[in-house]
């Protein structure tokens, strides 16, 4: 399914509502924001969303808009690589990431949604999908992360390996000293998050209003 | 043996309490002192006669003169031993919480005084109650409550502290009043507005009792915020007391609530502002922020405003700002002082509340007392119950029913309604009833609920507090992770509470901090907790070496002022020491876990530990190891480089008399480090703890080709991509195998074998290593 024409009918919007986990209201004001950011094309590009003034002080902002238009994020099981645009139903995908936990959620359905949000953070970081982050990787978020203050600057790299050390440790133990750890696994990565719930804090209240107008 | 003979002193101060507020009732009425041997004027100096003037008194009694402070002490003493007492029997404590023991305790002597014919102690009026045991608590309450958590969750807190409040005071005032009506329980002469009154009063819930059982469960945050609106209600018992009219005091609510809250800014501002310039005069800080809270307070009752709101949210205000002006001594000293009051005010008034049950006048009436308590916990369910449904909505994480089941359980009255209770005038018309429920209410929840609710809540298995030390990586990923909401958010238009933090934030950052705060740079949170652990791993280390001997262990952070300018730049040196300093503080708060009677969890040994470390410092700076070359002026950007760490390798096996090496910075072994430092041009590293894998600490460089060097030691750990680095793993091992293998008689080595060991560290000295040999 590709991109729309001017406006989804029912049957679409009920199949994008079970497939993401949105309500049918959700999905229609994703769907007017979808328009407002693509200016009534059919599909989004990088361009649009670089154009948002909000986000131009997010430190991450470079990463998030990539995370829309990396294939992992559209499917479990796609082949790695950017798109150039997306459409409407992959920008349903992505937001879908983000949804809140229900209060009646099964164990698994829980597990699931933790997994899929890690998952989803573990892309933005994994920016050459080789499935690992790497220190450089890993640098450039830190850095990234501290370019608001721009004392900090060289202190970044120190506090990315500081971080990667750290992370050998948690998930290697100790090491024999001819051992390379390679990088950061998506299960290191789980090992990581260990007791925190995440799933609890990773979400976006999507309200059952219309502020679209409200916003540029 | 030890829990025995404190056992026996309590007894016997119980006694001599007992006696001797006796015997100077007697005294101040005037009757023969019976302590005094019988027969004989009393031994002051005006009875003697006049022809022995020249006979000096050698022994005299005067007790009148120092009456009042003399019982206010023996009282409180009383108190905190019969608190020690609990605590020697652990197992008591396990089961039943301290506001239990007190009260029994009070019970006790109450019985004692009434057996004496004594009267209850005079002390708790209106006036004492409300100047002086109240402050502490609400100060003590509102300084340490979890800022951040509490704005998550302010709406929450608002909506069942303000609605909840009238919901359980109208309900229960309403359904007491019909209880009224009928006839055959006899008291058809209370009216509506009495009723109502007396709703308000027993619908007071204290955050006290309630967070001392929910403390020592780890419940999860969120379900302590709920506890902390209870705090919140304070405020309208308050304003509803004296009110008759409710209606009107609804809308009097309102004022007087906002009204405290605008002085309660006013004062916190004012005091942060102060402590800008207090640099010269450390020891008065304290003063100041307990001056300024009390005024604010003491204003707020001044205008009839709400001087709970004023108090708690000048110390909201203040803390932010005054915990990053103050030495790290004030800070400590702050905390402890509002520890040692609020604990105080808290066992006097559940003490008096032992007491005055046994003393006073009771009027009991079965039916309005059942009534009560039935109809407390009624209102409380429902109230619970239809409020949380309702705000279910509005929120992300909503309330299971086993919250709210622990919510609602959670209604334990204590020393608050208690008071309310007991000053209301005497004139009122059926006081004594009143009194006589509200303690019924209160030992009742307290006893009743307070021991089954450990239980309770073991059995429907609550979410714990995740107390997993914080790691860099989770505060990376957590930041990380919050900037993608945030920019999720704004991708598809929605607005939360991220929005408002990010403004909040930058307002923050670019007029108040420059304003409130002195030497002001912008902190990043992932700095300072990368900081931090940097910190404690050394003084982790530290603390494993032994200690420095000699050193002068009480040297304040700040003592040390920063020299005239040499060949360093001496603001960086300065900034670097207050940063450093200023992280210490984080240590403090960002391993704060709000618990009503403990400090934060800062043992001996971290003091010990930093006071040393603040030693090392000094020391170091009169070796004027800061002194770098000309043009080499990157080393002093990094604060880390203060501190270096051995690279704890097992490869590096030392010899062992290294490992007991003391943490002595001599002399001369620091010129030739010195030497060595600028030989070698860079700063000093890295090491790293495998302990745990939470605490790391490492150096960065300022140089280009630091990053290089930043890696070095973790050689055995990475697999670099970069030509640079493995080149660096080469010159490593090779100066691994020097550092073995070298001769002692190489100075440099000798330098680095004595201060590097496997296990210890110098902190001072860098690390030996240097590819530059000559």
């Amino acid at each position: 399914m590709g991109a729309f024409h001017s406006r989804p009918d029912e049957n679409d919007i009920r199949h994008l509502a079970d497939k993401t986990g949105f309500s049918v209201e959700q999905v229609e004001i994703l769907h007017r924001r979808f328009k407002q950011l693509s200016r009534d094309e059919d599909t989004l590009q990088r361009e649009h969303l670089y154009g948002i003034p909000d986000l131009e002080c997010n430190p991450i902002r470079t990463q998030i808009v990539a995370a829309f238009f990396d294939k992992r994020n559209f499917d479990k099981d796609s082949p790695q690589g950017t798109v150039q645009e997306i459409g409407f139903e992959q920008f349903l995908t992505v937001m879908s990431h983000f949804r809140p936990l229900k209060l009646r959620m099964t164990e698994e359905q829980r597990e699931q949604l933790r997994l899929e949000k890690l998952q989803f953070l573990f892309n933005m970081y994994d920016l050459d999908n080789d499935g690992k982050i790497s220190l450089e990787e890993y640098r450039h978020v830190v850095y990234e992360l501290l370019s608001q203050n721009p004392q900090i600057g060289n202190e970044s790299a120190a506090i990315a390996d500081a971080a990667m050390l750290e992370a050998a440790t948690i998930c290697m133990g100790q090491m024999e000293p001819d051992q390379v750890y390679e990088g950061i696994t998506f299960q290191d990565f789980l090992k990581m998050w260990t007791g925190i719930d995440i799933e609890t804090k990773m979400h976006v209240r999507f309200l059952k209003m219309d502020n679209t107008t409200l916003c540029k | 043996m030890g829990s025995l003979s404190v056992w026996r002193l309590t007894l016997v101060v119980f006694y001599i309490v007992v006696v001797i507020h006796g015997s100077s009732a007697s005294y101040v009425n005037g009757k023969t002192p019976t302590t005094s041997s019988p027969g004989q004027p009393s031994n002051t100096v005006h009875t003697f006669p006049a022809p022995e003037k020249e006979y000096l008194p050698v022994f005299q009694i005067n007790y009148p003169r120092i009456q009042i402070p003399f019982e206010i002490t023996l009282w409180i003493l009383l108190a905190s031993l019969a608190k020690i007492g609990f605590h020697v029997y652990h197992k008591i404590t396990v089961w039943v919480p301290e506001c239990c023991l007190l009260i029994i305790i009070g019970l006790i002597v109450g019985g004692i005084m009434y057996s004496v014919h004594e009267a209850s102690p005079a002390v708790l009026t209106t006036d004492v109650f409300f100047l002086y045991l109240l402050p502490p608590i609400v100060l003590d309450a509102g300084y340490f409550m979890p800022t951040r958590l509490f704005f998550e969750n302010c709406g929450t807190v608002l909506w069942f502290s303000v609605v909840g409040t009238l919901w359980n005071s109208i309900g229960i005032g309403i359904s007491l009043f019909g209880i009224c009506q009928i006839e055959a329980f006899g008291i058809q002469d209370i009216n509506l507005q009495e009723n109502l009154l007396f709703g308000t009063i027993i619908s007071t819930v204290d955050p006290v009792a309630v967070l001392t059982v929910f403390e020592e469960e780890n419940i999860n945050e969120q379900l302590y915020i709920v506890a902390l609106y209870s705090l919140f209600k304070y405020m309208s018992q308050i304003d509803h007391v004296d009110s008759i009219d409710i209606f009107l005091g609804t809308a009097d609510f309102f004022v007087v609530g906002f009204g405290g809250i605008m002085f309660g800014l006013l004062f916190g501002f004012v005091a942060a502002f102060t402590t800008r310039f207090t640099t010269n005069t450390r020891e008065l800080e304290p003063v100041f922020v307990f001056m300024y809270s009390y005024l604010a307070y003491l204003v707020a009752e001044l205008f009839s405003l709400s001087s709970i709101m004023a108090i708690v949210t000048c110390a909201l205000t203040m803390k932010y700002y005054v915990e990053e002006n103050v030495s790290q001594r004030s800070c400590t000293t702050i905390r402890h002082f509002l520890k040692m009051w609020s604990s105080v005010s808290e066992t006097l008034i559940f003490f008096f509340l032992g007491v005055t049950t046994v003393t006073s006048k009771h009027e009991w009436n079965w039916a309005y007392i059942g009534f009560t308590l039935i109809f407390c916990f009624v209102w409380r369910g429902l109230g619970v119950l239809v409020l949380a449904q309702i705000i279910n909505n509005f929120r992300t994480i909503p309330f299971t029913f086993k919250d709210q089941f622990s919510m609602a359980y959670s209604g334990l009255r204590g020393a608050i309604c208690f008071s309310l209770a007991f000053l209301l005038p005497h004139t009122f018309p059926r006081r004594n009833l009143f009194t006589t429920a509200a303690i019924a209410v209160i030992i009742f929840t307290v006893f009743i609920q307070g021991i089954t609710i450990r239980p309770l809540i073991d059995y429907l298995n609550l979410r714990r507090t995740n107390r997993k030390l914080m790691t860099i990586n989770v505060e990376i990923h957590g930041r990380a992770m919050e900037h993608a909401i945030a920019g999720i958010e704004d991708l598809c238009g929605q607005w939360s509470h991220y929005y408002w933090k990010d403004k909040f934030k930058k307002i923050n950052d670019r007029f108040l901090r420059k304003v409130l705060i002195k030497d002001n740079k912008p902190q990043s949170s992932i700095v300072s907790l990368y900081k931090k652990l940097q910190l404690q791993n050394a003084l982790v280390l530290l603390d494993s070496n032994g200690g420095i001997s000699g050193a002068p262990s009480l040297t304040s952070l700040q003592e040390q002022k920063p020299t005239k300018p040499e060949t360093f730049l001496p603001e960086e040196v300065r900034s670097m020491q207050e940063l450093l300093s200023k992280n210490m503080y984080k240590i403090r708060e960002r391993t704060l876990t709000y618990t009503r009677h403990s400090l934060p969890n800062e043992t001996r040994t971290k003091e010990i530990l930093l006071r040393r470390h603040s030693s090392i410092r000094k020391s170091m700076r009169k070796a004027g190891t800061w002194q770098t070359p000309v043009g080499d002026d990157d080393d002093d950007d990094d604060i880390p480089s203060e501190i270096n760490f051995p690279p704890a390798r097992p490869r590096l096996q030392l010899r062992a008399k290294e490992t007991r090496r003391a943490l002595q910075p001599p002399r001369n072994e620091l010129q030739t480090v010195n030497e060595v430092r600028t030989d070698s041009r860079r700063t000093p590293m890295v090491d790293y703890e495998k302990r745990g894998g939470s605490a790391v600490s490492e150096n960065s460089e300022g140089r280009g080709t630091g990053t290089k060097r930043a890696l070095t030691p973790m050689r055995r750990v990475w697999s670099f991509n970069e030509q640079g680095l493995k080149n660096n793993e080469k010159e490593d091992q090779m100066e691994m195998e020097e550092f073995r293998n070298a001769p002692a008689a190489n100075r440099r080595e000798e330098a680095t074998e004595e201060v590097s060991d496997s296990e210890t560290t110098h902190p001072l000295l860098s690390r030996p290593m240097d590819q530059y040999k000559p």
